[in-house]
């Protein structure tokens, strides 16, 4: 993206998010605390959240357990998804597993957790891997398989190592699809991790949500919703900058 | 060998020698066939091809589309294996020795094939790292050789940033980075203009000589055939030899002419492929 269109695009986001708060402002003025506090209000708690160490713990300790279910089921996914790219017969099994355990909903995940294990970060990170899993593998699936047959036989002409192979062709092939893959599946563990915090754990910023729902806090909703939000948008900002550089190769029209 | 084969299919056309010196390549009885996918029985790509390649000649394959000529490219790449018959390449098997001919084997495919997120310079590295060149000198290798083919100044600049015939001067380049005894090259200008396609054949050629390397071009056109080789094999579908001749490094224009009848007339000749549109279509 050339700097003017970046520019840009900065821009139509500062409206657009001004723009609601403006409305969410606006109401606020005709509708009590508890349906819409103001934005100095929510900014306010959200800055106390931020600067007090003990409820920071809370926003770091959801963050790591999204990051390590992501590793997870990255680390599985990738394993899975070489298995199934060697093996037709072994696709066959795995696939409709990983496709019925695509159409469980999160929630009923957290139910089954919560009957089968004991500790609670198990229980989370076993919750994070199930429902993020199939798509690492298939995502990860489809990058491996999107290798060009050309550029295989060429470097198999230089009759590589498999190391060798998997270092110069394989890696550089994945990657446009690996990091695809995990900002999407960032999204999605982001809203699992809130719903197996709210229903079996003691801490974290589901667990934070579920207080001030039992204290009626819209400020406090809004404002540990508000926390979560920005570290997905830091997260998704660092992948994009990683997603920028690794693909610097990729030419760009002046259209684009 | 070859000209005795020519000689058995009723050609008429035997003005070919058998290779002097050492040799490079050898197909002896060499049959491939393939099983199609639909269960309509197999298809037979090579038929029992037996040529040699002596060390530093150059020989020219030429063929109608689908005669087979991408199946012996294969074969000597080491990319397919023969369903009988015996191959070798600078006297290995190149499938079953595959790795044993690491960096004996320079290709240019038919388009570029270059790596698009790595350089210029870093697609001329990739056959020395899988070599494992010292990093300095698969440097200065790389670059010499980019040099050599004009694009001294390109070192740093992707694929998408160069031109079709840049392109192929950096495929050029990563073969001959290897310093490979065979160079395998398949129509590897064909998808460039006529201009461009002279002007790196013409470079391609002097490279070739100079380095006294031995030289496989798979090729459709009469004419590169004739400019590009010291033998010409003329394939036949399931690929065997229709006709063979040396034409010299420097041959005449009678002689050229001469050839270019005798080739057209031999590939005339040859039945058309099933379900191929008729001829007065």
């Amino acid at each position: 993206m050339t700097g003017a269109a970046s520019r840009k695009r900065a821009l139509q986001f500062a409206i657009g998010t001004g723009g609601l708060a403006i409305i969410w402002q606006i109401a606020s003025l005709f509708f009590p605390d508890f349906l819409f506090p103001s934005i100095p209000q929510i900014a306010r708690r959200f800055l106390d959240i931020a600067t007090t160490w003990s409820t920071q713990v809370d926003v770091l300790t959801t963050a790591a357990r999204i990051l390590a279910g992501l590793a997870g089921a990255f680390v599985l996914g990738v394993l899975l998804a070489l298995v199934l790219n060697k093996s037709a017969s072994l696709e066959a099994y795995l696939t409709p597993i990983l496709i019925l355990l695509q159409g469980i909903p999160a929630l009923s995940w957290v139910v089954i957790a919560i009957i089968w294990f004991h500790g609670t970060e198990f229980r989370i990170f076993f919750i994070m891997l199930v429902t993020t899993l199939p798509a690492f593998t298939f995502q990860i699936l489809d990058a491996v398989r999107s290798m060009s047959k050309d550029l295989f036989e060429m470097t198999v002409a230089f009759r590589p190592s498999r190391w060798t192979m998997f270092r110069v062709l394989v890696i550089p092939t994945v990657v446009p699809g690996i990091l695809t893959a995990w900002k999407v599946n960032l999204g999605n563990a982001s809203r699992v991790v809130v719903v197996a915090e709210l229903v079996g754990a003691t801490g974290g910023v589901g667990y934070e949500l579920l207080r001030q729902q039992q204290l009626f806090d819209m400020t406090g909703a809004l404002a540990w919703t508000l926390q979560l939000v920005v570290f997905v948008l830091v997260f998704q900002g660092i992948i994009t900058a990683v997603e920028q550089w690794a693909l610097r190769w990729r030419p760009r029209s002046e259209r684009a | 060998m070859g000209v005795a084969l020519a000689a058995a299919l009723g050609t008429g056309v035997m003005v070919a020698t058998s290779p002097q010196g050492p040799i490079a390549v050898t197909f002896d009885e060499v049959t491939k066939t393939f099983e199609r996918s639909d269960s309509a029985g197999s298809l037979k790509a090579v038929d029992r091809l037996s040529f040699k390649v002596a060390r530093g000649e150059i020989v020219a394959v030429l063929g109608k589309t689908g005669c087979g000529k991408s199946t012996v490219f294969n074969l000597i790449a080491g990319l397919a294996e023969p369903t009988a018959g015996r191959i070798t390449v600078e006297g290995l098997d190149p499938f079953r020795q595959f790795a044993e001919l690491r960096g004996k084997i320079g290709i240019v495919f038919q388009g570029d094939r270059l790596m698009p997120w790595r350089t210029a310079v870093a697609n001329v590295l990739l056959g020395l790292e899988i070599l494992g060149v010292d990093d300095r000198k698969a440097q200065e290798v790389a670059r010499g050789w980019l040099a050599q083919l004009g694009l001294s100044g390109h070192e740093n600049d992707y694929p998408h940033a160069l031109s079709g015939g840049m392109r192929q001067r950096v495929a050029i380049a990563r073969a001959f980075a290897v310093d490979p005894a065979l160079m395998l090259c398949d129509e590897p200008f064909s998808a460039l203009d006529e201009m461009t396609a002279q002007r790196l054949r013409a470079e391609f050629l002097r490279l070739v000589r100079e380095t006294g390397r031995t030289a496989l071009f798979i090729t459709h056109s009469i004419d590169e055939a004739l400019e590009v080789g010291d033998r010409i094999m003329v394939l036949h579908r399931p690929a065997r030899i229709a006709f063979e001749a040396d034409v010299g490094t420097k041959p005449t224009p009678e002689r050229r002419a001469e050839l270019r009848t005798r080739i057209l007339d031999v590939m005339a000749s040859e039945p058309p492929a099933p379900g191929a549109p008729s001829a007065d279509l």
